[in-house]
């Protein structure tokens, strides 16, 4: 297992580099002048123009800028955008913001989402396996920044309970827009607990754990559970990784200073320091919480073995 | 990925006025002690994200700017009413006997929010920052027009026009001369009468020593002279709240005991938060709810005309459109009062003149060639022998919001004078600006200008004099006529206010007559604020004093 783990996390090194020259890379393809743009409308002396770009490398080639990219890594130094803000600055304001979304989602993703896939699933064609159908389907064709929109203004505006936006009060702050963000996967996870549990109730060995006389509870909670949840939980795994990259759409109505926010605002201003570093530090938690889940596997499945 | 319209309009629409009469909490009130009369209390403006530090010299954005515009108090200040500068500011007075070399006294007894005073070196350390271009500050070229400005900007090649990589020649602008502690002497490269009124501008803040010492830390709590300071840092994406400066030097402190500036990513959310009474002052509206604002709000809701102006510039280097007569028929050929009803629903106002209605010079009708008139912009179509059987390219910078007035132009275009268009607005700034610096626009383009001082000349010389041809300026319409420049130039040297307006109005007459550009809109502030603060005011600039605001307590 250890030698397992320490195989995989090395083997994220080569993907990050890759990864980071990717984007960076694409950041560069992108069209026209960003300190033009910063000048908008108004005028920007040649001179001016030019102290800018030689302070974001901008006159170099692709890969000299990358060099010094790189080399400043190097040196801790994670570059900064165009108002001179350290890259590395604005992912420790940001991450915690991000990562308190993306809890809160993944808490009502899991708990909900599985509570409602379990007892649906129990209950084949119940009032409450067709309920949760029709709730999840319906979910599930709602594009997210209208339910958003419709979420804060019900609960924020209308019956005042929570918040409309910002982080200005705690965790309590996260809760709608967590459970907004959350809406999606949830219904997916219902739906995949659901199904996944109605398949292995048919296997001969529930079967055979029923005929020996097993009460419910451990037929369903030890031996059906553990290999139903297998899908799930890759799945939650991978929207961990996805949440983390942050939700522009949610983080936008909600007004949530996150990452997603950051790294949308620096592609639209070509702001490569600030793509890159976010990204690929999006990329790196996609990769661990991925790993994560393959040991899960490990846990929830005692046939599966890594070593 | 911008939000849709028909999302955001779930929240905007059936609003009831009523409903907003409850919840009123949410709002944090930390740093509200309120110091008892009249005064006192917090509140909350919304600001979008600020594009760079707080530094008046790297400030030309209303976001930050609004910000900026709080913790500090230029030379002059503008009169809300008529945009007149005022000498409620620094200086004392700002004379001169030629128009070229001005003598700036200041008053005594301002202070930094450090303790420290305010003083003639203040100002001219700031602005010798602000012009040196290493420092590459955005707000340079307002400094442009001081004796010894070009030695301050780093060499470039005459002939590729790329940096030699040579520093400047000097870090100190020969035309600024100290006369003693609090007196100072301003030499300009050409005169320039309205220059007293472009002091009010950000770009000539004073800064402190503290600013010299440590820019990057400066930039996140900057200590100005105004009314508020920043006792807290800057919170990238959260905003900043800034206390009343007790010692303050002018002669309106702030009524408040604190001011939030709030980050909002959308205009939408902000706008929510101010229904629901957890924020107190948008100094926008959402586009949803420009229909619905002024009934909602009441006398809660403010309308202002914004010192702008909307054109649609023409590639006078372009065959096509090097004929004064097809620009003028093209201009004749667009009904701006039914775009501006239709699309904007009055948040724009028709134009017919170069210079805004919020400068001294106006003139309500300067423009014939800016209304309605088909059969005659038909005439001189035909007379200039224009090809209509090709289509006409409209050119507009991408997510923006231009694409529907834009072809609103289009359609009028197509039906007044039967000349097809083709809409060209795929572009982002990063690519449209650098285009319009090539002289790659292949047919009319849109063009917006905010002004940077409410003075007529900064309508004019800035968008077609010769001097701001591209890249230095911001001529993209490539227009340069001698007989402008020198009328120009003739206002710039006026002694009185009234002689220099008639040679603006002389140039800008010539302007009409060859018309680069057709003016097409005006813009309208349209602002709201909560029921627990009054005197909101929001000037031309679209920047809202947050000094006169009260709080009710």
């Amino acid at each position: 297992m250890g030698r397992y783990v320490a195989r995989r996390l090395l083997l994220t090194i080569p993907v990050l580099i890759g990864a980071s020259f990717l984007i960076f890379a694409m950041v560069y393809a992108l069209p026209g002048d960003p300190i033009r743009a910063l000048a908008g409308d108004r005028p920007l002396s040649p001179a001016v123009q030019a102290a800018l770009r030689d302070e974001y490398n901008l006159d170099d080639p692709l890969w000299l800028q990358y060099a010094k990219y790189v080399w400043g890594l190097l040196q801790l130094d994670f570059g900064t955008d165009f108002s001179g803000r350290e890259v590395w600055d604005i992912i420790e304001r940001r991450l915690p913001v991000t990562a308190k979304l993306a809890l809160a989602a993944v808490i009502f993703e899991a708990l909900i989402g599985l509570a409602a896939g379990i007892l649906a699933g129990i209950r084949r064609g119940s009032f409450f396996d067709n309920l949760v159908l029709v709730t999840t389907t319906l979910i599930v064709s709602i594009p997210v920044f209208v339910l958003g929109f419709v979420a804060q203004y019900l609960f924020g505006l209308r019956i005042p309970i929570f918040p409309t936006s910002g982080i200005r009060d705690g965790w309590y702050s996260y809760l709608l827009p967590g459970l907004v963000l959350a809406s999606l996967s949830l219904a997916y996870v219902a739906r995949l607990t659901r199904t996944s549990l109605a398949e292995n109730l048919r296997q001969d060995y529930v079967r055979t754990a029923r005929a020996k006389g097993l009460k419910p509870s451990v037929v369903i909670g030890k031996h059906t559970l553990r290999n139903s949840l297998i899908p799930v939980v890759t799945f939650i795994g991978a929207d961990i990784g996805a949440l983390m990259g942050g939700a522009i759409v949610t983080e936008t109505i909600f007004n949530i200073p996150g990452l997603g926010r950051a790294v949308y605002d620096a592609v639209l201003r070509q702001e490569g320091a600030v793509v890159v570093g976010i990204v690929t530090l999006f990329v790196f938690f996609y990769i661990f919480f991925n790993l994560v889940v393959d040991i899960l596997y490990a846990l929830l499945d005692p046939r599966i073995r890594y070593d | 990925m911008r939000l849709s319209k028909r999302s955001a309009a779930l929240v905007a629409s059936g609003l009831s006025g009523a409903m907003l009469l409850s919840a009123c909490g949410g709002g944090d009130d930390d740093g509200g002690s309120a110091s008892g009369g009249g005064e006192g209390g917090s509140f909350s403006i919304y600001i979008g994200e600020p594009e760079n530090p707080l530094i008046p010299g790297n400030t030309n954005e209303t976001e930050g700017g609004q910000v900026v515009d709080s913790l500090w108090t230029g030379l002059v200040e503008y009169d809300p009413d008529n945009n007149e500068a005022v000498y409620t500011g620094v200086a004392e007075s700002i004379e001169s006997d030629d128009q070229q070399t001005w003598t700036v006294t200041l008053k005594d007894g301002w202070t930094f929010h450090d303790g420290s005073p305010v003083n003639a070196q203040s100002f001219i350390d700031a602005w010798n920052y602000v012009a040196y271009s290493p420092n590459a500050q955005g707000n340079s070229y307002f400094f442009a027009n001081i004796a010894g400005y070009e030695n301050l900007q780093a060499p470039t090649d005459p002939a590729t026009g790329e940096p030699t990589g040579e520093p400047p020649a000097a870090t100190e602008m020969s035309g600024l001369r100290i006369i003693d502690d609090l007196t100072f002497e301003v030499e300009l490269a050409t005169p320039y009468a309205q220059w007293p009124t472009t002091t009010g501008y950000t770009a000539f803040f004073p800064m402190p020593q503290v600013f010299f010492d440590d820019v990057e830390a400066f930039g996140e709590q900057p200590v100005g002279n105004g009314p508020f300071q920043a006792e807290e840092p800057f919170v990238p994406g959260q905003g900043i709240t800034l206390t009343r400066y007790e010692e303050y030097g002018g002669e309106r402190p702030a009524n408040a005991d604190a001011v939030e500036y709030r980050v909002y990513t959308e205009i939408n959310t902000a706008y929510t938060d101010l229904q629901g009474g957890s924020l107190d002052i948008v100094d926008q509206v959402p586009p949803d709810a420009i229909a619905s604002v002024a009934e909602e709000f009441g006398d809660r809701y403010i309308e202002n005309p914004r010192g702008d102006i909307t054109s649609l510039g023409f590639p006078t280097y372009d065959a096509r459109f090097a004929d004064p007569n097809v620009r003028k028929a093209f201009s004749m050929a667009i009904d701006r009062e039914a775009i501006t009803e239709a699309i904007f629903l009055g948040t724009r106002t028709p134009a017919a003149s170069f210079v805004s209605p919020v400068v001294n010079g106006y003139r309500e009708d300067a423009c014939d060639v800016c209304e309605l008139n088909v059969e005659e912009a038909n005439r001189l179509l035909d007379e200039a022998g224009f090809d209509r059987s090709q289509p006409v390219d409209l050119w507009f910078n991408a997510g923006a919001g231009h694409e529907e007035w834009m072809q609103a132009i289009g359609n009028q275009l197509r039906e007044n004078l039967g000349v097809e268009y083709q809409l060209r607005g795929d572009l982002q700034f990063a690519e449209y600006l650098p285009l319009q610096d090539a002289q790659g626009m292949t047919g009319p383009f849109r063009s917006g200008w905010i002004m940077d001082y409410p003075v007529m000349e900064n309508f004019l010389g800035p968008l077609y004099s010769t001097s701001a041809l591209p890249p230095g300026g911001s001529n993209s319409v490539f227009y340069s006529n001698p007989a402008f420049d020198q009328a120009l130039a003739e206002g710039n040297a006026a002694d009185t206010d009234e002689a220099a307006i008639e040679a603006y109005q002389t140039a800008e007459d010539i302007l009409i007559s060859d018309l680069p550009a057709a003016p097409l809109f005006y813009g309208v502030i349209q602002g709201a604020h909560s029921e627990d603060v009054t005197n909101v005011v929001i000037d031309a600039f679209g920047r809202i004093d947050a000094a006169a605001v009260e709080v009710v307590q």
